[in-house]
Formats: structure tokens, C-alpha cells, sequence
């Protein structure tokens, strides 16, 4: 576990990270989810270094066994560790990310702001996944990971994730 | 300072968390509602995320091959230091939302003081650990609205519940010997300090709720000493069995 690191990404490297999906969400590669904060070769090694979304997010530790495993499948011994700083924010999901995500079926985090309205149940701003309505109202703020909060539409009556904020 | 006074002092942070945790662990499949258990699991496991922060720290720290679960699960009963807030029994929903309240808005004051520790891994930990924080008092403050707001039922039960746990707040901001010398070097927080924005915080809250605040002159302490209630015994029997059972045993 070390401290804090800016973020470098080998280039060389990406294609192979791009291969490990977040188990949870598995349309959502780990480079699309900002949590990849540096990957470089040492040594014929390759070392890369991940951020956890949330601290007790047990998919990191799937992750890092996934990463080690498309690795080697491209004859490459890696190395993973977790960085704790900067701490991941929703922010870094890439545009990419937010599409595959509603595609998915989970609304993508709104700016903080609104994520804050939403989540107290002031104002219906969370666009369905379904059927695309903003007439959608809070169920909990706490969905099937510690992640996402859940909705439900009352156009189409579809229940759904929502992505929540993370600054 | 040595060594032993921050580890000492990162055990009165962490414990809190995982006897949290591990208490809000127990109710997953019990909640009254299927959100609520989601929601109450989801806090667990972030406690716990960040108590495995804390104690990979401490490992490190302590250089003599231990590790976080030697530290989470071999310890004695005296050797917690948490406050005795959070190993209360789960009795019902208005009380394990209470208990939950009134520990999360002191959470919340301790991580914003400590992500501006001199020790850069508890700031690094507190940083992250007070966005999920502040998802978890949202919940429990709505929830004490909700409630005390509520029916006359869920009013009296969640005051009665406020009545019965407000002895263990005041130990929230006694200051331990290990907290004195962490502090003078700038590592520490002062919990003393924030006792007034915590009251505040939580009239503002309960009253809102139409919840009062009991009169109380005498408060009960002794968890970060570690001298627990006889709570304690049954939560760590619960919590260590597998690895006093089968030593060294992994998933
Ligand atoms: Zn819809």
C-alpha cells in the first residue's frame, strides 16, 4: 500500500489493461474506470498500481487478480499494488465509461450538486435507463454495491442503479 | 513519541470502525426492508474497508511479520480500544439507526480534522474514508427524521433510543494519553475540540426530528481504555472464531 502518485500510464501497456472488466459492472474495463493510476515495464516486470472506489470494494481485489491474469496471458509477469492518493473520484470514469454504463442499465454520476439533490429527493434529475424519463424518484441510497443508489422510474416503472458521486 | 503511542492511536481510530462494522454485519439478511439491509451491509463494508487501511498500516508499522488479520482477529478483549458506542446491541432498527447517528457525525468531524494529519498515510486514508462517511450520515440522519417524525410508535422508540445511548457520546471526546502525545506532534486530532460542533450537529438533526436531547449529568466510559461493556465478549467470540479455531486459516 503506498501513499500518493501521479498518474503515468505506459501506452504500450493499455491494450492489456483495457481486457480486465470491473467484475461487478463487466461492461466497464478498468481504464475506463479511472482506477489504474500508473503501469510501467521494470525489469521485464510489469507493475501496476490501482486505486480503490470505495475502501471495502471487494472487486479490487478480484481486479488485481485479473490484471495479473491478462498479463500473463500475454506472456508478461505483473506486479500489483493499491495506491490510497488521490482518492478515486467518480470523475475519472472516462466518456467512454458513462455510455457503456447507461447501455448497461445504471445512470451515470450527475455532477455534485445534483447528485446531492437527487439523493436527498429534491429534484428529479436522474434520467431512467429504460425509457429515458427524469420523472424518477429515489428508492435507497444505497443499491446493490456501495457504489450506486437505487431509483425507480414511475413513466415505465423500471427499477434501476444509479451511479452515485464520488468527490 | 514511539512507535507504540501511534499504533495505540490508529487502534482508537480502527476499532470503532470494524466493532461497527462488524455489528452492522449482523444484520445482513435481518434488516426490515430489503433496502435497508442492503443499505446498513453496504456501511459495513465500508467500515471494514477502511479498518483493513488502518491495520495494513499498523502491520507495516509494527515490522515483525504481522499481519492486518493477526491484528483484526488475535487480539484480547483489553487490547480493543473502541468506544463503547459501538459494540451497543442491535435491539431494533430506530436503535441501530440512533447508535449509527450519533457515530457518524462524530466520524465525519474526526476524518475532516484528520485528512490534515502530518502523518501522511492517515491522511491518505481519512481522505478517502470521509466520502463514504458522508454518504453514511446522510442515511442516518434522514432515517432519525424519518423515524422521529414517523408514527408515535417509531417517535418513542427512536427517543427512547437517543435516552438510553446518550451516556456513551461524552466518550467520544475523551482524550487518551496516546491521543496527548500523537496530537502534541501534530498526528493526532484533539477530539476534545470538536465536541461543540458535534452538538450542534446532532440538536440540529434531532430536532428536526422532533427528538430532544436527554439531560444527563454522569456519562460512561472505559472502551478506549479497553474496558468494554459485556457486549464485547460476545461480539469478539463471534468475530474471532474461525481463527482461533483454525489458526492461520485462509478463504
Ligand atoms: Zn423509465
Amino acid at each position: 500500500m503506498t501513499i500518493t502518485l501521479e498518474q503515468h500510464i505506459d501506452p504500450q501497456l493499455i491494450p492489456i489493461l483495457e481486457k480486465v472488466h470491473d467484475p461487478e459492472i463487466p461492461v466497464l474495463s478498468i481504464m475506463d474506470m479511472g482506477v489504474v493510476r500508473s503501469a510501467k515495464m521494470l525489469e521485464s516486470i510489469a507493475q501496476v498500481k490501482i486505486t480503490p472506489t470505495y475502501s471495502g470494494c471487494p472487486a479490487m481485489d478480484v481486479m488485481g487478480e485479473d490484471i495479473i491474469r491478462a498479463f500473463k496471458e500475454a506472456n508478461i509477469k505483473a506486479e500489483v499494488s493499491l495506491v490510497l492518493t488521490p482518492a478515486w473520484t467518480t470523475d475519472w470514469i472516462t466518456p467512454r465509461g458513462r455510455k457503456a454504463l447507461e447501455e448497461y442499465g445504471i445512470a451515470a454520476p450527475l455532477e455534485e450538486n445534483a447528485d446531492k439533490e437527487a439523493l436527498l429527493g429534491n429534484k428529479k434529475v436522474v434520467k431512467c435507463t429504460n425509457c429515458g424519463s427524469h420523472n424518477t424518484t429515489l428508492v435507497s441510497q444505497f443499491g446493490s454495491t456501495a457504489c450506486k443508489a437505487l431509483f425507480q422510474c414511475e413513466d415505465c416503472l423500471e427499477p434501476f442503479d444509479y451511479f452515485k458521486c464520488l468527490k | 513519541m514511539k512507535n507504540e503511542n501511534l499504533i495505540q492511536y490508529i487502534y482508537g481510530i480502527a476499532d470503532n470502525a470494524l466493532i461497527l462494522g462488524q455489528r452492522l454485519s449482523e444484520l445482513c439478511g435481518h434488516g426490515p426492508s430489503l433496502e435497508t439491509d442492503i443499505a446498513m451491509t453496504n456501511i459495513a463494508l465500508d467500515l471494514l474497508g477502511q479498518t483493513r487501511s488502518y491495520f495494513q498500516y499498523v502491520a507495516q508499522l509494527s515490522g515483525d511479520n504481522k499481519t492486518e488479520d493477526d491484528i483484526a482477529f488475535l487480539r484480547t478483549e483489553r487490547q480493543y480500544k473502541n468506544v463503547l458506542l459501538v459494540e451497543q446491541p442491535n435491539t431494533h432498527f430506530g436503535y441501530v439507526i440512533t447508535r449509527q447517528f450519533l457515530f457518524d457525525v462524530f466520524h465525519f468531524l474526526l476524518l475532516q480534522e484528520l485528512q490534515n494529519s502530518k502523518d501522511e498515510m492517515l491522511a491518505a486514508i481519512a481522505k478517502k474514508a470521509i466520502k463514504e462517511v458522508s454518504y453514511h450520515q446522510r442515511f442516518s440522519s434522514d432515517w432519525i427524521k424519518r423515524l422521529g417524525d414517523g408514527t408515535e410508535e417509531s417517535h418513542q422508540k427512536v427517543q427512547e433510543a437517543v435516552n438510553d445511548l446518550w451516556k456513551y457520546t461524552d466518550e467520544l471526546f475523551h482524550m487518551t494519553g496516546d491521543d496527548v502525545k500523537t496530537e502534541e506532534l501534530g498526528i493526532g486530532i484533539n477530539v476534545a475540540l470538536l465536541k461543540e460542533r458535534y452538538y450542534q450537529k446532532v440538536s440540529e438533526v434531532l430536532e428536526e426530528a422532533s427528538l430532544t436531547i436527554p439531560e444527563m449529568k454522569w456519562f460512561q466510559k472505559g472502551g478506549k481504555q479497553g474496558i468494554h461493556s459485556e457486549h464485547m465478549g460476545y461480539i469478539l467470540s463471534d468475530l474471532q472464531y474461525m481463527q482461533r479455531t483454525y489458526p492461520n486459516m485462509k478463504w
